[in-house]
């Protein structure tokens, strides 16, 4: 049988839904300027919290051994992964449910590519983009006001791949709570849950202690990875190298490959139940 | 007058019927809504780690989280999940064109509907919230004397009538635009930033905190909250909620006048 050409396809999506984006101009320009806007106030307010923690006047501001800049990166580091996810996989995701619902993915799965390719990639949301460079400014603007911190080349290409394997880990979660959809008929709290869960991502893992925290903490971070997601490439490049931070940095790789494949797993076990809608 | 009584008593146990066949979902999503709560706990606890006499505005670390369980009490009042946008769809799809055959006001309609599926979610949503508030016992300072928790209660009705009347006027402007879909994200923006829902509004800095004083978005999550914890000192309490009873008061009359105004500019056509 003849191999699709996978990248051909997938600049196809990315090529057809610019031109969607483009056709809906005003919406598009919406959806930049309120990405931007839930951004920006997510840092407003965190400004906010460490001007208060310098105002208090022992001079010390941190928040679980994170400076002002070093959380900005934290940040940015959240923007940029959100936004990959969001821009390749979210609107995807969410179709899933509504294609199982009308019967739509009769369609997918007579079309001779990778079902699992398909359904995730179909629609590429150009409107994360601006984000993206929202992000790298910040990076820009924060690690050069990190007191004591030279980087080492090396952080420049862990950080990336790094990036890259969060959106993995996340795209995991989502196309794995997305495959449920199939079984249950319909999942309409499927962006609630993906809310609440990757909620627990968005902070320092080191937040997390004491007696109901640190379990916490390690069912996060080993059972269902999401901590990983934003920490590890956050402390990457925010913090110095050191030794202690090598067994995390190796666990998150094996987490990326682990949850490529069960995520994968899932899929294929929910379409086996996949019974179509009749019309 | 017994016959118009008859009307809204029907309407309202519809509605209360209608809300009931979904309350299974309804006790997982709102137990879920409680998830964040976790996180917040933790990230204040971090911060005020870093803060050497453990206040920052006059707020301890069990006074900020007790403030966002009491935001979530005052959004269970105030907040209007597909209120506005609900009334715009209305307008576009022409399903308006009921109210002006049928002997039964817009506004008022939906204001009964409202109350009905707030009524069930309070029937529900006691549990979780109950179970809650009840293992974050420690946070809170105690209960406020009964000034402050009569003016506490107060603040919860009128905050779902401020809420109710605001939100509906944004749908009313359905009239004129028909899509208000990116005027209600710049006022879900605002809300989320200024009503207090985010963080405590004693954090912004001045200007800021002035005008957003006098707001009515405070009234939606910050102030019921901080009237509970004491936070508003006791010669501005009543001021504080003549104010919101003003707001109340200007969104009221406001959905009224757009209601009427748009009656008279709509068009319906075929169907």
């Amino acid at each position: 049988m003849h191999r699709p050409n996978y990248l051909a396809v997938f600049w196809m999506f990315a090529r057809n839904s610019l031109i969607r984006d483009m056709t809906f101009r005003t919406n598009y320009i919406i959806d930049v300027i309120f990405g931007l806007c839930w951004a920006l106030m997510n840092l407003g307010f965190y400004t906010l919290v460490y001007r208060l923690m310098y105002a208090d006047g022992d001079g010390a501001a941190d928040i679980a051994g994170w400076s002002q800049y070093e959380f900005f990166v934290f940040i940015a580091t959240t923007i940029l992964v959100n936004s990959f996810v969001e821009g390749f996989f979210m609107a995807n995701a969410e179709e899933l449910s509504e294609l199982t619902r009308t019967g739509g993915l009769d369609f997918a799965l007579l079309k001779p590519i990778d079902t699992q390719f398909l359904v995730s990639l179909q629609r590429i949301n150009w409107s994360a983009i601006p984000k993206l460079l929202l992000a790298l400014a910040l990076l820009a603007y924060s690690i050069p006001r990190i007191e004591g911190l030279t980087l080492h080349p090396i952080q420049f290409i862990l950080y990336p791949l790094y990036i890259v394997m969060g959106t993995l880990i996340l795209y995991s979660v989502m196309i794995g709570l997305a495959a449920t959809s199939i079984w249950l008929g319909r999942n309409q709290s499927l962006y609630d849950f993906w809310f609440y869960i990757t909620n627990f991502s968005r902070y320092p893992m080191e937040i997390y202690e004491g007696s109901f925290g640190s379990p916490l903490r390690f069912v996060f971070t080993y059972l269902i990875p999401i901590l990983v997601v934003i920490n590890v490439p956050a402390a990457t490049l925010a913090k110095p190298l050191s030794d202690t931070n090598w067994p995390l940095a190796g666990f998150a790789v094996v987490a990326t490959v682990g949850s490529l494949a069960i995520s994968r797993w899932i899929f294929q076990r929910a379409l086996m139940s996949y019974r179509s809608a009749s019309s | 007058m017994l016959a118009r009584a008859q009307i809204w008593w029907t309407i309202f146990t519809m509605c209360v019927a209608e809300r009931l066949a979904y309350r299974g979902d309804f006790v997982l999503g709102t137990t879920m809504r409680f998830l964040p709560m976790i996180t917040q706990i933790f990230l204040w606890t971090a911060v005020f780690a870093s803060s050497s006499n453990g206040k920052l505005v006059g707020f301890t670390r069990n006074d900020i989280i007790a403030y966002y369980l009491l935001t979530m009490v005052a959004r269970a009042f105030s907040s209007m999940p597909g209120l506005a946008s609900g009334i715009a769809r209305q307008i576009r799809d022409g399903e308006i064109k009921k109210f002006l055959i049928q002997p039964i006001d817009l506004i008022g309609f939906s204001l009964l509907a409202r109350m009905g599926h707030k009524l069930v979610y309070y029937g529900v949503a006691i549990g979780p919230f109950a179970l809650v508030f009840y293992l974050c016992r420690g946070f809170f300072p105690g209960w406020p004397p009964a000034e402050y928790l009569a003016a506490f209660l107060l603040s919860l009705v009128l905050s779902f009538l401020l809420g109710f009347f605001l939100e509906a006027s944004l749908g009313l402007a359905g009239f004129w635009t028909l899509e208000i879909s990116s005027l209600l994200f710049v006022y879900m923006l605002f809300n989320f930033f200024f009503s207090g829902h985010m963080f405590p509004l004693e954090i912004l800095p001045e200007p800021w905190r002035t005008w957003v004083g006098w707001m009515p978005l405070k009234y939606l999550a910050y102030f019921p909250a901080a009237v509970f914890l004491q936070k508003i000192p006791a010669d501005q309490l009543w001021q504080e909620v003549g104010v919101l009873m003003a707001w109340t008061t200007f969104f009221y009359f406001l959905s009224r006048r757009l209601m009427h105004a748009g009656f008279r500019r709509y068009s319906g056509y075929g169907g």
